[in-house]
């Protein structure tokens, strides 16, 4: 097998996250053992929990983002008492722009040794790729980075999935000792059954815990589900939650808009992926700030303009919007219909420039013209009007 | 001459009796493709534009002798379709939709590998040649013949430098979207090579954006194989990491996928590289004068 290139970060970001407990929640579907634990909501939860557990527990931050324990998302509690005081510190925390709303309150172990076991779905092997690192318990990416020789990369083989005595082979390359191979080997194809099973894009135990009592168990855990898979997925579509930190990204995705969030103030709206990238490109050369990616996508009609252009004015940064159309399935006169019913309902005197091609194009900018609205001839045009009408604002 | 496509293509449409598969039959038609068939299972025996529709892609090849195919069936069981046309033995798969889970693309994979079929796209406008006709959803009226092999990872920036070619009175040869999703079934590289033996071809217009290394993995192609010029555009200049922009695949994960990284490694191979697509006719002209 030739060397792959991994991307970790790979398929994070088209997909729903899910918390640490839930993810254990699935893994020990699969029969991967977990820590023993429970989440709570309030410090007297924690406590109670921590009583029923019987001995320390670790109180952990449920977010969605890494680093919680750098962040003091993580703490002990020796008893009962100490693990409500560690809840009650971590409970309305802000953990890089999220607040904390759960905790996790799992039974302390005695680590002998972490390792680290990944899934992700690899482009260029066009499978899912397993990664085995001795080098456990820290950020695998800065393991990738530092010391790639630390990481055994293997694609899993779609046919069969990954059979028990690949897991193994990968665990023994990668260096864990004889006493995890067994138990390990175990786990690791549970993992990948999981990963299929569960439309995940990445899946990950980090660390994999071997205690001083010769358990091997998982003590964190991340699972990320491909968006396109949950309607399969039902119950983990309901474990979805405001992931992005952006509540305009939030919001978008429950109107059914493609959006993503930038740091300027001219709003862009455009049909399809690669013609939106290109026009955040030339408003960008023509001298403004894209406030935003918004793709309508193929076929639109003229609620769907109208939904689009309100939504990205309804973003206190937008001072002008770029309407930017190449008719296909989509159609100008349908474009410009949603241009005008939006009229209305945005701010007075902001600007807007519509460019309108192909079909259609002729009977919207008639309908545009009618209504006293700027257009542009190309979208290089469009782009030098549009930050052209906001500069005049200033 | 022509890449994919040649008068021999025979063409099925599976989910033709649906919405927007019946309305691209239509349009593919009249483009002139030779589409011979439709298959929607349980809907066999019925007529769409004055097609037959079968149950299964096997009864189709049996019935019309297609060799080609173009999927419009929806996500959960577009992968279904892909590997039923490999197994059946469609040589050329388009697949349009978009949303596919990307495990069922892993799959597909291996059976389009073990039959040796082409896959373009999922998540893709698909592909045309003008004067023989198209296969997908590209709006055939804004080509016309000529010179240009063009590849692209989208869908509607593509129609915008096609028309900017066209308008400019630069013609193409053949015309391919390769998708936006993270597995995709060819690559640039895979149609650099085409391009490299077509006799019609001259220069190849090459549309990249930000996420994965196709792109790279096209400039290192260049560099060694190719020796038609090639002229490139990469979308997403201004994109920030760690967010999709619309594609699935569109994304940029640590270091990898920017669209510096795939500019400077296209430069690096001799390619000029347009800054905005307003440069791209121009840039084909300087290539087509230094071939004369």
């Amino acid at each position: 097998m030739a060397e792959q290139k991994i991307y970790l970060l790979e398929g994070e970001h088209f997909a729903v996250k899910i918390h640490e407990y839930q993810a254990k929640d699935i893994l020990a579907r699969y029969g991967i053992p977990v820590q023993p634990g429970k989440v709570a909501s309030t410090p007297e939860e924690a406590e109670a929990i921590a009583r029923e557990l019987n001995g320390p527990v670790v109180v952990k931050a449920q977010v969605y983002v890494g680093g919680r324990g750098k962040a003091g998302g993580v703490k002990f509690g020796h008893t009962p008492e100490e693990a409500r005081e560690a809840a009650a510190k971590i409970l309305g925390m802000d953990i890089k722009g999220l607040t904390v709303e759960k905790v996790l309150v799992t039974k302390m172990v005695d680590i002998q040794e972490e390792y680290y076991l990944g899934i992700i779905i690899d482009r260029k092997s066009q499978a899912p790729v397993v990664m085995v690192s001795k080098a456990g318990g820290m950020d695998i990416e800065e393991v990738a980075a530092t010391s790639p020789e630390k990481i055994i990369k293997e694609p899993i083989d779609m046919r069969w999935g990954l059979r028990p005595f690949e897991a193994r082979d990968i665990l023994s390359r990668a260096g864990l000792p004889s006493n995890v191979i067994a138990k390990g080997g175990v786990i690791l194809t549970a993992l990948a059954r999981a990963f299929i099973e569960s439309d995940a894009n990445t899946a990950e135990i980090n660390p994999l815990v071997l205690t001083r009592d010769g358990q091997v168990q998982a003590a964190d855990a991340k699972i990320v589900i491909d968006d396109n898979g949950l309607y399969r997925q039902k119950e983990y579509a309901t474990w979805a939650e405001p992931e992005e930190s952006n509540p305009l990204e939030f919001r978008a995705k429950q109107e059914g808009l493609t959006y993503v969030k930038l740091d300027g103030n001219v709003g862009i709206i455009g049909n399809g992926a690669g013609l939106v990238m290109t026009t955040l490109d030339m408003v960008a050369r023509s001298g403004g700030k894209p406030a935003n990616f918004l793709d309508i996508g193929g076929g639109a009609k003229a609620d769907v303009m109208e939904k689009a252009l309100r939504f990205v004015a309804s973003d206190p940064d937008v001072v002008g919007i770029l309407v930017n159309i190449f008719g296909g399935i989509t159609r100008g006169e349908e474009v410009a219909k949603g241009v005008i019913q939006a009229q209305a309902h945005l701010p007075k005197g902001m600007p807007i420039v519509v460019r309108l091609s192909g079909t259609g194009a002729d009977e919207g900018k008639a309908l545009l013209k009618d209504a006293g609205l700027e257009w542009g001839q190309d979208m290089r045009e469009g782009a030098l009007k549009i930050v052209s009408a906001i500069n005049a604002l200033s | 001459m022509s890449i994919l496509l040649d008068k021999n293509t025979r063409v099925i449409v599976t989910g033709i009796t649906g919405r927007e598969g019946k309305y691209h039959t239509r349009n593919m038609l009249n483009a002139g493709t030779n589409v011979v068939g439709g298959v929607t299972p349980g809907k066999g025996g019925q007529v769409v534009e004055g097609l037959p529709v079968f149950d299964t892609v096997a009864e189709a090849i049996a019935a019309t002798s297609a060799n080609a195919s173009c999927i419009f069936v929806p996500p959960a069981g577009a992968a279904d379709s892909i590997m039923e046309c490999a197994n059946a033995g469609i040589k050329l798969i388009v697949c349009i939709t978009e949303n596919i889970p990307v495990i069922d693309m892993t799959r597909a994979m291996l059976v389009v590998h073990e039959h040796g079929a082409t896959l373009i796209g999922p998540n893709c406008p698909g592909m045309c040649t003008p004067g023989l006709g198209k296969i997908g959803i590209i709006p055939y009226q804004i080509f016309q013949p000529g010179p240009v092999g063009f590849i692209s990872r989208s869908g509607t920036a593509t129609y915008e430098v096609v028309s900017l070619l066209t308008g400019a009175g630069i013609g193409q040869s053949t015309c391919i979207g390769i998708g936006g999703d993270p597995i995709i079934g060819s690559t640039f590289a895979d149609y650099l090579e085409q391009f490299e033996s077509d006799p019609q071809t001259k220069v190849v217009v090459m549309c990249g954006e930000i996420g994965g290394s196709d792109e790279e993995d096209a400039a290192e192609y260049i560099k060694t194989s190719m020796h038609k010029p090639v002229v490139a555009f990469i979308s997403g200049r201004t994109a920030p990491a760690g967010k999709r922009m619309g594609h699935a695949g569109a994304i940029i994960s640590g270091n990898t996928g920017t669209a510096q990284g795939k500019v400077d490694a296209l430069q690096a191979a001799g390619v000029p590289v347009a800054e905005t697509i307003f440069e791209i006719p121009g840039l084909v002209e300087e290539a087509l004068a230094k071939l004369s």
